[in-house]
C-alpha cells in the first residue's frame, strides 16, 4: 500500500464501550485529512493510534509503510509532529526551549536554530518570543508556538487534536490559514481532529465523518457537501448550515 | 543509624560496638538519670555528686520522659541508675495490685525486678513519698476535714484538680472512689506545674500531690490522712541496672551510703528549696550531702541541664542563659536539620516512585500517615529497646514524623502536575523518566517544598520531646521548667523554639521562592 498513514480494521475498547469499531483509513503523502464528529465519536482515539498513544485491540496501524507496533513508540512520536488542543507547552520552560524540545530530545545540536526557524515559520518573531514563558503569550501565540514545536524537527507527518478549538473566531481563522499554507508548502501529511465541520471542510483535502467508533463517510469536501452518504452526515451539514440552499 | 552503646543489635553493630568498647577508656562513666520532676532531679543529682566524690566519672541524663521511658532506658542498659518509688515499681511497672505493708512491698519489687530483669533496688533511702490528697487550711477547718473518710462526706460539694496520671491509675482516683466512696462534684485535669497555684487561687478545692512536695509547706496546705491505708507505700530508692554491679561494683556500694539517710521532713525542706525557692539543684544536692557528711563540695553543673531562674526578671534570665540557650538552640536546629534532610532523601524519591506504581501508592502513604498518629512519647518508648536513649532515637522519631507531609505532597504534586503539559510531553516523545524529570518534578516543586516546610515546622515543635530521652535541645528547659513550675525556665525554651520555627519556615520559604522562579 502506498499510503503514508494507514489504519486497517482497527478496534479499540475502553471497558465495555468501543471507541473504535473496525475502522480503516489511509492517508496519502502530503494529504490533509480532517476527522470530524461529535465527542466520543472516536476521532481522537483514531488519531492517537498513529503515534501509539493508543494501542489498538485489533487491526493494524502503519506509518510510512511500517507497522507502528514494530517501531519504538518514543522514536515514533519524535518523528511525528503533534499539536494538542491547549498547546501543551511546558509552563516552566521558555518558548525557545519548548519549541526546540523534540530535536533536543533526539540529541540534535542544532535544536535552538531549528526552534528559531520553526518560530519564524509560524509567524512568531524569535527575537521577541524566544525568551518568554508560555503564560506571557496570548492564546493564539501559544497555539502558534505549539505548531512550531510540532514542526521544529522537520517531520513529514503531523497530528493535530482540536488544535484551534479553544481560540476566538478571528484568531482561529488566522491560525487556520497559517496552518493550511504551511501544510501545503512543507508537503506535510496531516491528520486533524475537529468537532467543527466548517473547519474540516476548509482545511481537509478529505473529510472523514465519524460516529460511534465508525466512519460514516470519507470524501473530498465538495463530494461530502453535495452527496452526503448517510442521513447523519446530511444532518451534520444542515446543523452546520454549510449547505447552500 | 545504630546506637553506640550496647543493646540489641545485629552482628555488624556488635562488631562496631566491640571496636568502640575497645577504644573507650576502661572506666565507662556511670550514667545517672532522673524522671522529670523536682524530687527526682534532686535525688539523681545527689547520686551523681556522691559518685563523683568517690572518684567515679558520671554522666547525667536528667529528666527522662515518664516512668516507662526511664525504666526502658535502665532495662536496656542506656542508663545505670535513677531514683524510683516502690509503689510505682509495683503498679506502673509490674502492673500488680498495691501491697499495703512497706517492707513486704519492697521485698516483693526487689525480688521480682532481680528475677525478671536483673535490676536491683538498693535499700530504701528512708522516706516515703506517697500520694497526698491536699486541701487549703481554710477548707479543712470550715468542713472539718482531717482524713480521707472526712473528705468522702464533703466531696460532692468540692471540685478536684487532679493530674491526668492520678485520674487514670487504679491506685488513684478510681481507687479512692472505691475505697472511700469519694465522688467529687467535678474533676479537672491539671498538669503538676499548675495544680498548687490552682488550689491556692481557689480554682479547685482538692488536689493530689506527693507527701514530700515543697509546695505543701509554701501554701500551708493540709494533707488528709489516708485512714484506711489505701495508698500503697511509695518508698524511694535507687534503682540500679544489671550492668553496674558487674562492671563497677564500687559505685553500687557508694550509692548504698544514702540508704536510710533521708527523712520526709528533710525531703520536704530540700524540695521546697528546689521547687519553691528556685535554688540551683546542684547546690541543694551538695548541701544535703554535706549535711549527711557525704559531701565533697558541690558538683559542677547538674540537676537539670539549664540553670534555675531564681528570682530574676525574664529578660535578665534570658540574657544570663544566652550561652546555654544558644547551645540548646543549635542542638535543636541540628536535630531538626538532620532528621528533615533524611526524611527528604527518603520521602521525596518514594513519592516519585509511588507515582509510577499507583496501585500501592495510597496504601503506602496511609501506612506512613499512621506513624503520625503515634503520640511522641509512645514512639520514643517503643524505640528505647532498639536504640536506647539520646540523640539517635530522637533523630529517628523526628525522621518518622517528617515523612508523611513530604511523601504526601511529593506524590500529590507530581501526580497532579498540569495534565495538559504531561500528556503533551508524552505525545512529543518524552520517555516516562523524562516526563518525570523535565515536567512533573519541576511543576510539583512548589508543592513538594510546601510539604517540606510543613514537616520542618512540625519538626521544630516535636523536637522539644527529645528532652524526654536525653537528646537535649530546647525541650530541656521546657520539660524541666514544667516539672519545677518555673515559668521563666519554660519560656526560656519555648520562646527560642517558636522563633526557630518562624526562622526555619521563612528560610525554607526563601528556598521555595528560588525553586519557583528558577529554571
Amino acid at each position: 500500500m502506498a499510503a503514508h498513514l494507514a489504519a486497517e480494521a482497527v478496534t479499540k475498547r475502553f471497558g465495555a464501550a468501543a471507541a473504535l469499531d473496525g475502522v480503516s483509513l489511509s492517508v496519502d503523502r502530503a494529504e490533509c485529512v480532517a476527522l470530524v464528529g461529535e465527542s466520543g465519536a472516536g476521532k481522537s482515539t483514531l488519531l492517537r493510534c498513529f503515534n501509539r498513544l493508543v494501542e489498538p485491540d485489533a487491526g493494524t496501524v502503519s506509518v510510512r509503510g511500517r507497522l507502528v507496533r514494530d517501531v519504538d513508540p518514543i522514536l515514533l512520536r519524535r518523528s511525528i509532529g503533534y499539536v494538542p488542543q491547549e498547546g501543551g507547552l511546558l509552563p516552566h520552560w521558555r518558548i525557545a526551549r519548548n519549541v526546540g524540545v523534540v530535536p533536543w530530545l533526539g540529541g540534535d545540536p542544532d535544536a535552538s536554530r531549528l526552534a528559531r526557524e520553526a518560530l519564524e515559520l509560524v509567524g512568531l518573531d524569535p527575537e521577541r518570543f524566544a525568551d518568554r514563558r508560555p503564560r506571557e503569550l496570548s492564546g493564539g501565540q501559544r497555539q502558534r508556538a505549539a505548531i512550531a514545536r510540532a514542526l521544529a524537527a522537520r517531520p513529514d507527518v503531523v497530528l493535530l487534536d482540536e488544535p484551534f478549538g479553544a481560540l476566538d473566531a478571528i484568531t482561529r481563522a488566522e491560525l487556520q490559514m497559517t496552518f493550511r499554507a504551511l501544510q501545503r508548502r512543507l508537503e506535510l501529511t496531516a491528520v486533524l481532529v475537529t468537532h467543527d465541520l466548517r473547519e474540516a471542510l476548509d482545511l481537509g483535502d478529505r473529510v472523514v465523518v465519524m460516529r460511534a467508533g465508525r466512519i460514516e463517510q470519507a470524501a473530498a469536501p465538495a463530494t461530502l457537501l453535495h452527496a452526503p452518504a448517510t442521513p447523519y452526515v446530511a444532518e451534520l451539514l444542515a446543523r452546520a448550515r454549510v449547505r447552500d440552499g | 543509624m545504630r546506637p553506640a552503646f550496647p543493646g540489641r543489635r545485629g552482628p555488624t553493630a556488635s562488631l562496631a560496638a566491640a571496636v568502640l568498647i575497645a577504644l573507650a577508656p576502661a572506666d565507662r562513666p556511670v550514667v545517672v538519670a532522673s524522671k522529670p520532676f523536682g524530687e527526682s532531679y534532686l535525688l539523681a543529682e545527689m547520686f551523681a555528686q556522691l559518685l563523683e566524690a568517690r572518684g567515679f566519672s558520671v554522666e547525667r541524663r536528667p529528666g527522662l520522659g515518664a516512668t516507662e521511658l526511664a525504666f526502658e532506658a535502665l532495662r536496656s542498659g542506656a542508663i545505670d541508675v535513677y531514683p524510683e518509688y516502690t509503689g510505682t515499681g509495683l503498679t506502673a511497672i509490674l502492673h500488680e495490685q498495691p501491697i499495703v505493708d512497706p517492707r513486704e512491698a519492697f521485698a516483693h519489687v526487689a525480688t521480682e525486678f532481680a528475677r525478671r530483669w536483673g535490676i536491683r533496688w538498693l535499700p530504701p533511702l528512708g522516706f516515703e513519698n506517697t500520694y497526698a490528697i491536699a486541701v487549703r487550711r481554710e477548707t479543712a477547718e470550715r468542713l472539718g476535714l482531717r482524713t480521707l473518710s472526712d473528705l468522702a462526706r464533703a466531696a460532692p460539694g468540692l471540685t478536684a484538680g487532679l493530674t491526668p496520671d492520678f485520674i487514670g491509675r487504679p491506685d488513684g482516683l478510681p481507687g479512692i472512689g472505691q475505697a472511700y466512696g469519694i465522688a467529687f462534684k467535678a474533676v479537672r485535669a491539671l498538669v503538676p506545674a499548675v495544680k498548687y497555684q490552682a488550689l491556692a487561687a481557689g480554682e479547685v478545692d482538692v488536689i493530689d500531690g506527693y507527701a514530700t512536695d515543697g509546695f505543701i509547706v509554701k501554701y500551708d496546705l493540709v494533707v488528709l490522712t489516708d485512714d484506711r491505708r489505701f495508698f500503697p507505700p511509695y518508698q524511694a530508692a535507687a534503682l540500679v541496672g544489671a550492668r553496674l554491679p558487674r562492671e563497677t561494683p564500687g559505685a553500687v556500694l557508694a550509692l548504698e551510703d544514702l540508704s536510710g539517710r533521708l527523712t520526709e521532713a528533710t525531703m520536704r525542706q530540700l524540695n521546697r528549696r528546689v521547687e519553691v525557692d528556685n535554688e540551683p539543684i546542684a547546690r541543694v544536692a551538695a548541701d544535703a550531702l554535706s549535711d549527711l557528711g557525704l559531701g565533697a563540695g558541690g558538683g559542677a553543673g547538674g540537676g537539670t541541664r539549664v540553670a534555675r531562674s531564681g528570682r530574676e526578671p525574664l529578660g535578665a534570665y534570658l540574657v544570663a542563659q544566652a550561652p546555654t540557650l544558644a547551645r540548646l538552640t543549635l542542638r535543636h536546629l541540628l536535630l531538626v536539620a538532620v532528621s528533615l534532610a533524611a526524611a527528604v532523601l527518603v520521602a521525596a524519591p518514594l513519592g516519585l516512585l509511588l507515582e509510577r506504581t499507583q496501585r500501592v501508592a495510597e496504601t503506602t502513604i496511609r501506612a506512613v500517615g499512621l506513624l503520625q498518629t503515634i503520640p511522641g512519647i509512645a514512639l520514643l518508648a517503643f524505640m528505647i529497646p532498639l536504640l536506647g536513649i539520646g540523640v539517635v532515637p530522637a533523630l529517628v522519631a523526628l525522621f518518622l514524623y517528617s515523612l508523611y507531609p513530604i511523601l504526601r505532597n511529593t506524590y500529590t504534586g507530581v501526580r497532579n502536575a498540569d495534565p495538559d503539559a504531561v500528556s503533551a510531553a508524552l505525545a512529543i516523545g518524552m520517555t516516562p523518566g523524562q516526563v518525570l524529570r523535565y515536567v512533573r518534578l519541576p511543576l510539583a516543586a512548589p508543592v513538594i517544598m510546601a510539604g517540606i516546610r510543613t514537616a520542618a515546622v512540625i519538626n521544630v515543635g516535636t523536637a522539644t520531646l527529645a528532652a524526654f530521652i536525653g537528646a537535649g535541645g530546647l525541650g530541656d528547659p521546657i520539660v524541666a521548667g514544667l516539672s519545677l513550675s518555673d515559668t521563666r525556665m519554660i519560656l526560656s525554651g519555648a520562646i527560642p523554639a517558636a522563633a526557630l520555627a518562624l526562622v526555619v519556615d521563612a528560610g525554607l520559604g526563601a528556598v521555595e521562592k528560588t525553586v519557583r522562579s528558577g529554571k
